[in-house]
């Protein structure tokens, strides 16, 4: 493309075979898509108007306007630098940890202003649960990595805290296979293994939203589809939003799809809207493979 | 071609360094031990020291660099540990805190000797306790500080930040992650600050000439009442350590046979900070496993 007026008259541009694939197949799929567009207000989980996250002088989100609906899984894509991390970890505040950083706008959950001074932090992460790129459990035991944040909350009971790591790693798709060794180290697992117990670990104190920064990045293949396969199985019950590199990933799990270039949302729509028709150049640009 | 050569002149240099180092470190325990070895015996472990005749024994002397290193190690290791979890953790970058590591490095850096005086005028002098092994104590507390808070500090910040992150993100209070996710995975290298605190603590003798002082009251090893004044843990009695008597007995010694008695005392301190640095690792590995649910 050399002039604005040529790129206007030419026909859309070929995208990746796979992005044909994936809407091609399944129909019915699609069409549980479209009616989940018209999703209710009262559907939403968690908002954010007008977030503006500042680390020093650089504005690294910028105004940022976003409904994450219940019960469904919200990719967040972009180049890398683009401020989905960041946007993500302003979700639980843990922006806070990072003594340059100042986050202004509103977050709301259920309601209620997450970004407020006086919200006890503590309290709202309980309800915000997090998933890190790389997988990092805690130097315990795998029964005390998901006992360990239940208990601090107010469980004392053995049976009761026996029953919750349980729960949480068969949620997390990882009690048959670490259940005849609860007390060795969290270390002796694989990788997947770890971002699984990770997961518990999350699940373990029954947050309503589960955000994820590139789960199965530093993951293989196989682990990474069980991961894909269990966030399908969490999003019946959690919100959960996750941040993607691989745009794949995002064109196969999730039901919406947000495009970030340099701090501003660019684009915000159901998942294959965003891959097969999207309304901005830039989104287009990225999702076909042409940058980023 | 040239490169390849370099590489293995290299390769054979730091191999015959660290042979070296091996070689004077097995001289120098060897010698000592062979030395001291032979006048070990029950009666020269146990018996007290005599200013005149031969037949000295190192067991007060012994007894009481014990005692000190358990003094000291109570005041070192809280407040050094502290000291190292506010500069990994709390400590913001600016000014007071670039104040408080210039006075930790210049503390490490004092000499010995200057600890001593300063311990004779504050300890000694000021508090009107006369020589004391509490006074002893503060002394190596002072130059032993700084090493355990800048261990104690390096074993925290070498914790990966994504474990802290995880337990803050699960709503956990800060001090709680620092006691149950920092602090466990910190320990093996807090302990060795500690250990080599205590190496120094052991081996010390400078500082606790004007503090401690060079002899010891009669003791009565049937008193446990750290009250009272002949007990041997009443922490507010002179009392020589085995560093300070091996000095004391080679430069100034009446004894005939003081050239055996220092030899036999070295071989017992040598051995004591060996065998203190086995058990310290020991008890952190039981206890780090107990935390950690690892097997190594």
């Amino acid at each position: 493309m050399f002039c604005v007026g040529e790129s206007l008259t030419t026909p859309a541009p070929p995208r990746p075979v796979w992005i044909a694939e994936r809407w091609a197949t399944d129909e019915a799929e699609t069409d549980a898509r479209e009616s989940a567009r018209e999703a209710s207000e009262s559907a939403v989980a968690i908002e954010t108007r007008d977030l503006n996250v500042h680390y020093g002088d650089v504005h690294a989100i910028k105004g940022i306007d976003l409904k994450f609906y219940r019960s469904e899984i919200t990719a967040l894509i972009g180049p890398s630098g683009c401020g989905k991390s960041t946007y993500l970890r302003s979700l639980n505040r843990m922006n806070d940890t990072i003594p340059s950083a100042r986050t202004t706008g509103q977050i709301l959950l259920g309601g209620v202003d997450l970004n407020r001074p006086d919200i006890d932090v503590w309290a709202l992460r309980k309800r915000v649960g997090m998933v890190w790129q790389r997988p990092n459990p805690f130097n315990k035991s795998i029964y005390e990595n998901v006992a360990f944040a239940p208990r601090f909350h107010g469980v004392k009971k053995k049976p009761e805290l026996d029953e919750i790591v349980e729960r949480s790693l068969r949620a997390a798709a990882l009690w048959d296979e670490v259940k005849d060794r609860l007390h060795e180290s969290a270390f002796a697992l694989s990788g997947g293994q770890q971002q699984r117990l990770c997961i518990a670990r999350a699940l373990a104190i029954e947050p309503e939203i589960l955000l994820l920064d590139e789960p199965a990045s530093a993951l293989d293949p196989i682990s990474t589809a069980k991961i894909e396969e269990l966030l399908f199985e969490l999003k019946k019950r959690y919100t959960v939003i996750i941040v993607t590199h691989n745009m794949q990933q995002a064109a196969r799990i999730s039901d919406r799809t947000a495009f970030f270039l340099n701090g501003e949302l660019i684009e915000y729509a159901d998942t294959k809207t965003i891959f097969t028709r999207p309304e901005r150049k830039e989104t287009e640009d990225y999702v076909s493979g042409r940058f980023g | 071609m040239n490169a390849k050569i370099i590489d293995r002149v290299m390769t054979v240099v730091f191999y015959a360094i660290a042979l070296l180092l091996i070689v004077i470190l097995f001289g120098l325990i060897g010698y000592i031990l062979a030395r001291g070895v032979p006048k070990l015996s029950l009666t020269f472990l146990t018996g007290p020291p005599r200013s005149l005749e031969a037949g000295s024994g190192i067991g007060t002397p012994l007894f009481n660099s014990l005692y000190m290193l358990f003094l000291t190690m109570v005041f070192t290791v809280p407040i050094g540990v502290g000291g190292g979890i506010y500069l990994a953790e709390y400590a913001r970058p600016g000014r007071l805190t670039d104040a408080i590591r210039a006075a930790i490095e210049v503390l490490s850096s004092l000499p010995s000797i200057v600890v001593g005086l300063f311990g004779f005028l504050v300890f000694v002098y000021y508090t009107g306790w006369g020589y004391t092994l509490m006074g002893g104590a503060l002394a190596l507390m002072l130059f032993n500080l700084p090493l355990m808070v800048r261990t104690s500090e390096e074993a925290i910040r070498a914790v990966p930040h994504e474990q802290k992150e995880a337990s803050l993100a699960l709503g956990i209070s800060h001090w709680r992650t620092i006691t149950d996710v920092l602090f466990p995975s910190a320990l093996p290298g807090i302990v060795t600050g500690a250990i080599l605190t205590a190496g120094r603590a052991f081996g010390e003798a400078a500082a606790l000439i004007f503090t401690s002082g060079m002899s010891s009251p009669p003791l009565d090893f049937h008193d446990w009442n750290p009250l009272s004044s002949a007990s041997p843990l009443n922490p507010f009695r002179p009392g020589e350590t085995l560093a300070v008597n091996i000095w004391k007995v080679n430069s100034e010694g009446l004894i005939p046979d003081a050239k055996e008695v220092a030899a036999g005392a070295s071989a017992v301190l040598v051995l004591s900070v060996l065998l203190f640095n086995v058990l310290a690792r020991f008890a952190s590995r039981y206890v780090y496993r107990k935390m950690t649910a690892s097997k190594s």
